[in-house]
């Protein structure tokens, strides 16, 4: 029993967070906007350098082998800085279940080397995320999976009020050339998605919820009013307080949620979906707090916590709306070992 | 991140489910603040656990423990709470004063009061607050002179927990008379039957008398009492880092097991209980996990050689409000039934949950209020400015 990540882990993530620090700033955010360029290719490629994209690939399809809690830092990074290049969904969700159904494709290799990224059509998500940069879409149909490649398949664009989510329904002649799973193949692999899909948009929810409340925290010491930095009231340091302490207990669930993930049972997917439900909500409150804290300017355009309150709406349903998660946490709590000795629990010590 | 035990752990936490199995009361104790056969009750159980060598299992064995790790701790507790143990009449000594005394006490000390303090035969209390020193502690009045080899303690404390019943208490005083706010305290020990001592029960919320204030007229004791240098007491008792206490005073197996009855009890009820009981129901089984789990990755942390720090804060926050909540959840299953005595003949199986909703009532207050809490973590945690 060790609760904590190995110092590998903790490298990979600062580097992605160093990255992102020096790249990923609501500056260049604002940049890549009035560009209106669907990606920053200097910042996508040095993304790709750091050679991640098969993080969660067996190693036997071309991929690293690692687990969800080698890249769940990761997706709080990029939570964190509001990235809008699809890492967490290429790598983290994508190109794993490319790689379950196709393990040889050479679409695949082509992903894993960074010339292209894989975008995914999963029945929870009404669209697809980045459609139209893909290389390749991997769509569920009719509980089959199909590989599409980008030219060959009918984008429609859904915008959505985050200006850095690429949305679209996404039509095909679905066939035996595009099938790479039959239903029977497709179900666990897209389980298996799923839970990875949710994980990870927790994990950029955290990382929203602790960039809101930064931003509030800095606002704070700077703004006066009364003669004194707003933030040595106490109005103000109570409600960010308190929007800490919902983080510091979405935290621990989340990487716990990471750790347990290979399980695939009841009590790993309630602690998925615990981690997505506290993380959203962990993330809702953060947003509105630093608004609050902000005062007018916290509804301006000017300032950026609106970047942040924006994709936390976003996430909040992504990868399975607050119903569904509950519905899952709750087939646990009433279904499964409750109690002091069953934090840890696995269904096959309980068989 | 390695989230399953070790052989040697597994092994561990059968070992204590069988000795509480065999030795845990049949039927609960009467409260230990109800009246002092209910104190002696758990006295008795104390001496019991030590016996077991259960007493503080994370202690060093010269002073009664095993010498255990935090997550060895956290296992213990699990099985404690698991099954169905008493509660520890002597949590103000285990918990708060014992770490403190371990990181300040001189050897003698140690000998002194921790080996005792294991064994249930001295129970303590905390004598901190006083009339006009509540969350401003540092306003503290009461004095102790030194004269010779002694002090000489006059003042009034105030809301200290078990201490109409207990034998002991580790007070905060003023030993510099000139001095102000956090500089020249100390943390001294005394008598709470010392010639001088008066304590006078605090009915609470509940009827029961689980606080009382203490009235000191020129009580001599030892200058060996004070733990510390002379005007270190504030910082005594500040100091979170580097020990257990943030992680101790509430242990998570405590919630987890509340929450495994509100569970019960809300399958007993389901056919008629509403959708939103079922959401808060469900709430409350995520907040006492997502606690274990915070819990576990602060001792994993500390066992490598890490420091609590502003956890203390939030983990206090964070307990207390799910207290509340789960509490206030048992008692929306329980509907009108709710506000029954136990002893009505319709009680039915209402349980202890409306004793356990008050007593969750003063968990936002004591142990430094959720406001001072809040202060703490935006000042030390976020860097905001001092008002």
């Amino acid at each position: 029993m060790d609760f904590r990540f190995t110092e590998e882990q903790e490298m990979t993530a600062s580097v992605v967070r160093d990255l992102l620090a020096d790249l990923c700033q609501p500056a260049d955010l604002r940049r890549l906007m009035e560009a209106g360029e669907a990606r920053d290719n200097a910042r996508w490629d040095k993304i790709v350098e750091m050679g991640l994209a098969g993080i969660l690939v067996p190693e036997h399809a071309g991929g690293l082998g690692l687990g969800a809690v080698d890249f769940v830092q990761c997706a709080e990074a990029c939570g964190y800085a509001g990235l809008p290049e699809p890492l967490v969904e290429n790598a983290g969700v994508a190109l794993p279940l490319l790689a379950g159904a196709s393990p040889a494709h050479p679409l695949l290799a082509r992903a894993l080397e960074g010339e292209i990224t894989v975008a995914v059509g999963h029945g929870a998500n009404p669209f697809v995320a980045d459609a139209d940069t893909a290389g390749a879409i991997v769509v569920e149909r009719d509980g089959e999976l199909h590989l599409i490649e980008a030219d060959s398949a009918s984008l429609t664009r859904q915008p959505s009020i985050d200006p850095f989510r690429r949305l679209f329904t996404v039509d095909f002649a679905a066939s035996e050339a595009t099938r790479i799973a039959s239903a029977g193949e497709a179900a666990p692999l897209l389980a298996q998605a799923f839970d990875q899909g949710a994980l990870f948009a927790a994990a950029q929810l955290l990382g929203i919820a602790q960039r809101c409340v930064d931003l509030a925290v800095d606002y704070a010491k700077e703004r006066q009013q009364f003669g004194k930095p707003i933030g040595s009231y106490q109005a103000i340091k109570h409600h960010l307080a308190t929007v800490q302490v919902k983080i510091e207990f979405a935290r621990p669930v989340l990487h716990a949620a990471a750790a347990m993930l290979p399980q695939r049972d009841l009590y790993s997917r309630a602690r998925i979906s615990h981690a997505k439900l506290v993380a959203a909500e962990a993330a809702d409150l953060a947003a509105r707090t630093a608004i609050q804290v902000h005062g007018a300017m916290g509804y301006s355009w000017e300032v950026d916590v609106h970047f942040f309150l924006k994709r936390a709406i976003a996430l909040d349903t992504w990868w399975g709306a607050p119903a569904l998660h509950r519905g899952r946490v709750a087939a646990r709590v009433l279904g499964g070992q409750l109690g002091p000795d069953s934090t840890f629990c696995k269904e096959q010590e309980h068989a | 991140m390695d989230l399953t035990y070790t052989d040697e752990q597994k092994h561990f936490r059968q070992e204590v489910r069988s000795w509480m199995e065999a030795h845990v009361p049949s039927a609960p104790l009467p409260s230990f603040d109800a009246s002092q056969e209910g104190f002696e009750a758990h006295r008795e159980w104390e001496r019991t656990l030590s016996k077991g060598r259960w007493g503080m299992v994370t202690w060093l064995e010269t002073y009664g423990g095993r010498g255990l790790d935090l997550i060895q701790w956290l296992i213990f507790e699990e099985e404690y709470y698991r099954a169905g143990a008493p509660l520890r009449v002597n949590q103000n000594g285990i918990f708060l004063l014992g770490p403190t005394l371990m990181e300040y006490g001189t050897d003698e000390q140690k000998a002194r009061f921790l080996t005792a303090m294991a064994s249930g035969d001295e129970i303590w209390a905390q004598a901190w607050s006083e009339p006009q020193a509540g969350s401003d502690l540092a306003a503290v009045k009461s004095t102790a002179t030194l004269d010779g080899d002694e002090y000489v303690l006059k003042g009034h404390k105030i809301w200290s927990s078990r201490a109409v019943f207990a034998d002991w208490a580790f007070g905060l005083f003023r030993t510099d008379p000139a001095s102000q706010r956090h500089e020249g305290l100390s943390l001294i020990f005394f008598k709470l039957d010392a010639p001088g001592v008066r304590v006078q029960a605090i009915p609470q919320i509940d009827g029961e008398t689980g606080f009382a204030e203490i009235f000191l007229e020129d009580v001599r004791v030892p200058a060996f009492n004070r733990l510390g240098t002379e005007g270190e007491g504030w910082s005594i008792c500040m100091a979170t880092a580097g020990f257990e206490r943030g992680l101790m005073l509430r242990s998570p197996a405590r919630f987890q097991m509340a929450a495994r009855r509100l569970v019960e009890l809300y399958k007993a009820h389901e056919a008629e209980a509403e959708p939103s009981v079922r959401d808060a129901v469900m709430r409350c089984v995520m907040d006492t996990e997502a606690y274990a789990l915070s819990i576990y990755s602060t001792a994993s942390r500390l066992r490598a050689g890490g420091h609590i720090g502003a956890e203390a804060s939030t983990n206090k926050i964070f307990w207390s409000e799910m207290d509340i909540s789960m509490h206030k959840a048992a008692l929306s299953i329980l509907g009108a039934r709710a506000e029954l005595l136990r002893s009505a003949p319709a009680a039915g199986d209402i349980g202890k949950w409306l004793d356990g909703y008050f007593f969750s009532l003063a968990g936002p207050i004591y142990a430094g209020s959720n406001e001072i809490q809040r202060n703490i973590i935006a000042e030390r945690l976020l860097g905001l400015p001092r008002a």
